[in-house]
């Protein structure tokens, strides 16, 4: 699937919830807890992406052209956002990657989540995701 | 509702006065629970503001002509209130800061400058908020001074039993807040500043969450330095109080220089005025101090004691209902309270419960509170804090609680 195509699946999926944000959140928490952990041995300080309340990690490397993602995150929510977003991007080129949008968060009402006011780390998560990209591109 | 309750509050007369509480949020009505951050405030406040702007703009101090002595008199005028309204000495010990961090600020300043200096010590507690730590530590830094704690116990009360031993001959000032922003804990802050002055240690109170919700009284407690900010006692931002004793006022150096501190000023040397003006540089925050004055009215008119017996009730009712989940821990367990409860809820985050709570329509703080060391004495990451203020209900926190069950539930 593309990055687009992985988008509309989600789009797709949240859409079914309408209006009912609980059922919305619940779905979220639970694509959390469905998506692997991260080692405990990756979760080094220098993989923590620091917000101010929940803490992300984020681990890549680079496959055969194609950059891999592992995240994770101590709060559920940030779990949730965290799994759609590494799951949409991961197994992608640098270049695929670097060109995502990621308007799909938008579409399915959860924008305030990866807004620049929340301290919660996704917002420099996606920052890092797209500046490992960029570092794999360069090397290749 | 019933009009003056038992303690002499009118609940539907006072939230009549704050328009913001008619605000949606998420399609429901809003609960604001996070007083502790910052107050609504009552219309009378928001019109001082409107009428200094539509009536009297002026700067002060400074001019003959008549919008200018309106502006001027309004503005000593604050002063006044704010000085009879914590009893200060004098007016003129009432300084108007930016709000309780630069008060901490200039003293830190002011006083570490001239009185600080290598292997000398400051106490603080392992309670207080970054803004009553940093400039202590950055004192320290730059002084090589050392920086010592007094403990908290487990329910959040101060070790008092090892005060003596941390005020020491190289002990050059204690800082410490007068209420926890995170635990709630009231610290008896007379027995505190009595202690250090046996050794003539002198004592800087952080009160910026005592005076939304006690009546203080400085003759009464005698302290050296005590803070505050207006935002959090429905006042304006931009605009706290620094209440400062004469004796250490006269013999500091100037804090920020600049017009209005000045007496007479030549190229080759600069003579300083007396009193506040001398650490009031540049145009004050003019509107600030007059809405602060109207804020003071406000708390006066309503009555500390009311709104302490009534805030109180608001802390009992909340923490008997948190109580009756099996899953919640208070963090904060001292016998005098105010204001605050924190709380965590299992293992679950506290930003998860904050945000289906904010999907509720209420406002609660979560995270550290600007209380890191507190929380790593805790061992814990953060927590959920509801924090009250005179507007508040009972059947707020009762709506509260079906909406953290509902998250919880969400959140299992």
């Amino acid at each position: 699937m593309t990055i687009e195509q992985k988008e509309n699946k989600i789009i797709e999926d949240f859409e079914l919830f309408g209006d009912d944000w609980e059922g919305k959140y619940e779905h979220l928490i639970e694509l959390g807890k469905k998506y692997p952990p991260m080692d405990e041995s990756l979760k080094s300080d220098e993989r923590l992406i620091k917000g101010c309340q929940s803490r992300v990690w984020l681990a890549s490397k680079f496959e055969n052209g194609k950059v891999i993602f592992e995240a994770d995150s101590d709060a559920a929510i940030p779990k949730g956002i965290v799994a759609l977003v590494a799951g949409v991007l991961s197994g992608h080129t640098p270049t695929e990657i670097l060109d995502a949008k990621l308007e799909f968060i938008d579409k399915i009402g959860l924008k305030e989540h990866l807004s620049p006011t929340r301290a919660n780390g996704l917002v420099s998560m996606v920052k890092q995701m797209k500046m490992d990209a960029l570092a794999y591109q360069n090397k290749n | 509702m019933e009009a003056l309750d038992k303690t002499g509050i009118d609940i539907s007369a006072v939230r009549k006065q704050f328009p913001i509480l008619s605000q949606s949020v998420n399609g429901r009505t809003l609960i604001y629970f996070d007083n502790g951050a910052t107050t609504q405030k009552p219309q009378r406040v928001i019109n001082a503001i409107v009428e200094y702007y539509s009536s009297y703009n002026s700067n002060i101090h400074r001019g003959v002509h008549t919008l200018s002595q309106v502006a001027t008199r309004k503005y000593d005028a604050a002063r006044a209130t704010v000085s009879s309204f914590i009893n200060a000495v004098d007016p003129s010990w009432v300084i108007f800061t930016k709000g309780t961090t630069d008060s901490i600020n200039l003293i830190a300043t002011c006083y570490g400058n001239k009185f600080v200096n290598e292997g000398d010590e400051i106490l603080i507690t392992s309670m207080e908020h970054h803004s009553n730590i940093l400039p202590w530590q950055e004192l320290c830094h730059r002084k090589k001074a050392v920086l010592k704690v007094l403990p908290v116990d487990d329910n959040g009360v101060l070790k008092y039993e090892e005060l003596d031993a941390l005020l020491t001959s190289r002990t050059k000032l204690f800082a410490c807040a007068h209420v926890s922003n995170t635990l709630g804990t009231v610290n008896d802050v007379k027995r505190l500043v009595d202690a250090a002055h046996t050794k003539n240690i002198p004592v800087l109170i952080d009160g910026a969450q005592a005076v939304p919700h006690l009546k203080v009284d400085m003759m009464e407690l005698n302290a050296d330095f005590y803070c505050f900010s207006g935002h959090k006692m429905y006042g304006p931002t931009g605009i706290g109080v620094l209440y400062a004793n004469e004796k250490w006022l006269d013999v500091f150096d100037v804090y920020q220089s600049g017009g209005g501190t000045i007496r007479l000023v030549t190229f080759d040397k600069t003579e300083y005025a007396e009193g506040p003006h001398k650490f009031e540089a540049g145009t004050p925050n003019i509107e600030g101090a007059i809405a602060l004055a109207e804020a003071v009215n406000f708390m006066q008119e309503t009555g500390i004691p009311n709104l302490s017996r009534y805030e109180h009730e608001l802390l009992e009712h909340a923490t008997a209902r948190l109580n009756e989940i099996a899953e919640v821990k208070i963090i904060g367990t001292a016998p005098c309270k105010a204001g605050v409860i924190s709380f965590n809820v299992g293992n679950i985050h506290p930003f998860d419960i904050g945000t289906l709570l904010d999907k509720q329509g209420i406002a609660v703080r979560t995270g550290h509170h600007c209380t890191q060391p507190l929380m790593q004495c805790y061992g814990i990451q953060g927590t959920v804090r509801m924090s009250f203020a005179v507007y508040n209900t009972k059947e707020e926190i009762d709506v509260f609680i079906d909406a953290l069950k509902k998250a919880i539930k969400i959140l299992s």
